[in-house]
């Protein structure tokens, strides 16, 4: 009974080691108990997992590293400032960089829109609204354009200006992992390159998560 | 004490301890130094007395330290006040939103009992427009208004002070979180008012009207400290330099637009008027071919502040070189070991170095490493303050670090990935920053990082006498770690550690001690509910404060003992328990 519990054991270990993801092995999200990146997670790597080599981390430092929260210690201020300054840095800076983040197939942290260039257009949808809006997240420096952006997008099917009261709203946005969050927790340049769609929530289950903080 | 002649001699001066009040103040006004009055002040309860009657200036390290009233009414005669309150890691987004820190009920209780207050200074507090409306009606003689990493109020309550504060001397707004209303907030400054000295909006999003602006800055000849926001243009800011010539410290805001010669030509000549310049800083998505417009200026400079600029490369290098003066620097570290090459040989009146991340989760593309922390504490003998973020260190480096400057006072180095070890060795780091203990006999701030063992805290409980505050993050193996600090380090003020392996046992054990600091902050390691009670229980001048999940709301005093706690923060207290918690902020 214990042996076939153990093989059971292993084989979820197994299955984590080889599991098709679009991050590097040896990266994961949950990390109260991160190990440095140089050193090779060897003890997850079984002999089954051969076949998997090739993707194997080389010499050079994993890009898409998990973020630890508040870590490393810089002033949510400064973030948010250095969000805007690194995606430009990667704009400027020369071709060996952009060479090794295509090498790494990273899908998480690097501002996507540095990269691409050019626009990023996400579906906008409020309760309650007929159709749809399509904004460009590039257009805007920060969350307080944007929010502007979009009560003016949307004022009209509120009935008059006066009565919109911003409490009885919530944007929020849907991710990557798909999950529903609500607009402003992370720095602008994170937020752009992880919105798929947003989502103005409206009454209910808008009330008290609304924040004029931004 | 009494000599025999003097005691019962009728016409001798009056015996010490019988000294009028005015004379005891004469003499305290000499001891501007809060500790020093403090220590006055337990003397007797005639000096009590005069101490606490003739105290101008107040700091509240700890806005829950104290009831506001109960402080204003102890010291009826300030004139100058600081409260700060969130706890340090508040600033690393380790504390949710509406935690307290309300600056209302301080603002409130000055407003009674301070009608002379010229001073006010908040840092990581909740500071209302009504709160910014109140400090305007309330203190006639209001001249200095001091913001540091605030939030909850917006430019409407900057007019108000604009408005209002018919003698303002500065108005300091640093890394505050400003909702932008109108820009007209500055247009309500008087056409007569002309007493302003510091003028500093660097951390504003929005547009301010410059007309207005410029109208200002040319008659207040007393302007020393002009901080601007991102708003305004380059060319803008040359107008401004003809204007305020005076200066001695620029904030230049964004300083950024394509080279055209004439623009080049203005910076540089309305640069060459500023005699008395000697600090900068500024935003700097500058492009490099600006930057000899500074030349004429960097002699002179003491402090530089590019610490938000991504300008780098050679014309960065050239131009802080010129800075033979520096004494304070806070760079990117898109400076490089090369660029630190440089300043070790050019700055060498250096005293404080800081150099940033300049992408902090990114892929490590920078060339920096401990190669410059060295360069530069080998060449800069003044060198006594460092906050120093790098991919990588050895022992060696930071014995070498340790062995060059033993006069730092504060020493922070953050080595970005947690539990790095020597890259070389691939030994833990205790033996480096034992090193730095040992040889700093002075040290008062130390921050800590890459992989430690217990037996760094061993060093740094033996060796920080005078240490006072102590930052920790995923180091130490087991409770021994937390236990060599708590029953060392002598004049420790401010402990905050997160993801350590530490528990309940050296909690418990030095709980004494925790009324000797200011604060304890231990998040993400190995508590648990019951030892936070028995402490609670213990220490009655404590406040216990426990952090949980936001989404998770149910009484702490239905959960067990074994519960384990995600955050603590303790702090000493007169006032009792706050009453202003949030729902996942809970007081055992």
């Amino acid at each position: 009974m214990a042996a076939a519990m153990s093989y059971v054991h292993a084989d979820v270990e197994n299955l984590k080691a080889t599991e098709l993801r679009l991050g590097l092995p040896g990266v994961e999200e949950s990390d109260k108990m991160p190990s440095p990146p140089s050193t090779p997670r060897a003890g997850t790597k079984r002999a089954l997992a051969g076949e998997h080599r090739e993707v194997e981390p080389k010499a050079a430092p994993p890009a898409a590293k998990a973020q630890v929260v508040g870590w490393p210690p810089v002033r949510s201020y400064r973030k948010s400032c250095f969000q805007q300054a690194s995606s430009k840095t990667k704009e400027a800076a020369p071709a060996p960089v952009v060479v090794k983040q295509e090498e790494a197939a990273v899908a998480a942290a690097p501002p996507a829109a540095a990269a691409a260039g050019g626009s990023l257009y996400v579906k906008v949808s409020m309760d309650g609204a007929p159709y749809l809006r399509k904004i460009d997240l590039k257009m805007y420096k920060g969350y307080r354009e944007l929010r502007e952006a979009l009560e003016a997008m949307f004022l009209g099917f509120s009935g008059d200006a006066g009565s919109v009261n911003p409490s009885d709203f919530a944007v929020t946005y849907e991710d990557k992992d798909g999950d529903l969050m609500l607009v402003g927790d992370v720095p602008f340049g994170m937020f752009m390159s992880t919105c798929k769609r947003m989502r103005i929530m409206k009454g209910s289950e808008a009330r008290g998560l609304g924040s004029s903080k931004e | 004490m009494g000599r025999g002649g003097a005691r019962d001699g009728a016409a001798a001066a009056p015996p010490w301890h019988s000294l009028p009040d005015e004379v005891l103040e004469h003499a305290f006004s000499f001891l501007p130094a809060a500790a020093d009055r403090g220590a006055a002040a337990a003397v007797c309860h005639g000096w009590l007395g005069a101490e606490r009657r003739s105290r101008r200036r107040l700091a509240v390290a700890n806005c829950y330290a104290a009831a506001p009233r109960d402080a204003v009414d102890r010291f009826p005669s300030v004139r100058a006040a600081e409260v700060k309150g969130k706890p340090h890691f508040a600033d690393f987004g380790l504390v949710p939103p509406a935690w307290g820190a309300e600056a209302a009920p301080w603002v409130a209780a000055a407003a009674d009992g301070w009608p002379l207050l010229e001073e006010l200074s908040f840092k990581r507090m909740v500071v209302t427009d009504e709160c910014l409306e109140m400090i305007a009606s309330s203190f006639r003689n209001f001249q200095v208004l001091r913001l540091v990493s605030c939030e909850g109020f917006s430019t409407a309550g900057l007019a108000a002070i604009t408005e209002g504060c018919r003698n303002l001397r500065e108005l300091d707004l640093q890394e505050n979180y400003i909702e932008d209303c109108s820009s007209h907030w500055l247009s309500y400054f008087p056409e007569s008012f002309t007493s302003l000295e510091t003028l500093n909006f660097s951390c504003l999003e929005g547009e301010v009207n410059f007309a207005v602006l410029e109208r200002l800055v040319s008659r207040c000849r007393n302007l020393k400290t002009l901080k601007l926001n991102n708003a305004i243009p380059l060319d803008k800011v040359a107008s401004l330099l003809r204007k305020a010539p005076q200066l001695v410290e620029l904030g230049t805001g964004k300083f950024s637009a394509e080279y055209h010669s004439d623009l080049f030509a203005k910076l540089e000549a309305a640069f060459a008027g500023c005699k008395s310049l000697r600090r900068l800083s500024g935003a700097w998505d500058a492009v490099p071919d600006y930057l000899p417009a500074f030349y004429c200026v960097c002699e002179g400079l003491t402090s530089l502040n590019l610490s938000y600029a991504t300008v780098r490369g050679p014309e960065l290098i050239k131009f802080i070189s010129r800075c033979k003066n520096l004494q304070q620097l806070w760079v990117m570290d898109l400076i490089e070991d090369h660029g630190l090459a440089v300043v070790a040989g050019s700055c060498s009146k250096l005293q404080e170095l800081r150099v940033f991340p300049s992408d902090p989760f990114g892929a490590g593309q920078v060339l920096l490493t401990e190669r410059g922390l060295v360069d530069v504490s080998a060449s800069c003998p003044m060198l006594e303050s460092v906050l120093y973020f790098c991919g990588q260190m050895t022992n060696e480096a930071l014995i070498t670090i340790a062995k060059n400057r033993p006069n730092f006072t504060c020493f922070r180095l953050c080595i970005l990935e947690p539990r790095t070890p020597d890259y070389v060795t691939r030994e833990s780091l205790d033996a480096g920053f034992s090193a730095i203990v040992e040889s700093c006999k002075g040290l008062r701030r130390l921050s800590v990082s890459g992989l430690l063992t217990d037996l760094v805290f061993k060093s740094i409980g033996a060796n920080g006498n005078c240490l006072e505050m102590l930052s920790i993050a995923f180091a130490g193996n087991s409770d021994l770690g937390l236990h060599y600090i708590l029953s060392g380090c002598k004049t420790l003020k401010k402990l905050e550690i997160r993801d350590c392996p530490f528990g309940n046992k050296p909690l418990l054990a030095n709980a004494a001690k925790l009324e000797t600091m200011r604060s304890l902050w231990m998040s993400s390691c190995s508590l648990t509910l019951g030892a936070c009670r028995q402490l609670a229980e213990k220490m009655p001048r404590l406040t216990v404060e426990i952090m949980n999940d936001p989404g998770r709301t149910c009484p702490v005093e239905s959960l067990p003992d074994d519960s384990p706690v995600e955050t603590l923060y303790v702090y000493r207290t007169i006032a009792g328990p706050r009453s202003d918690t949030p729902d996942y902020v809970q007081i055992v």
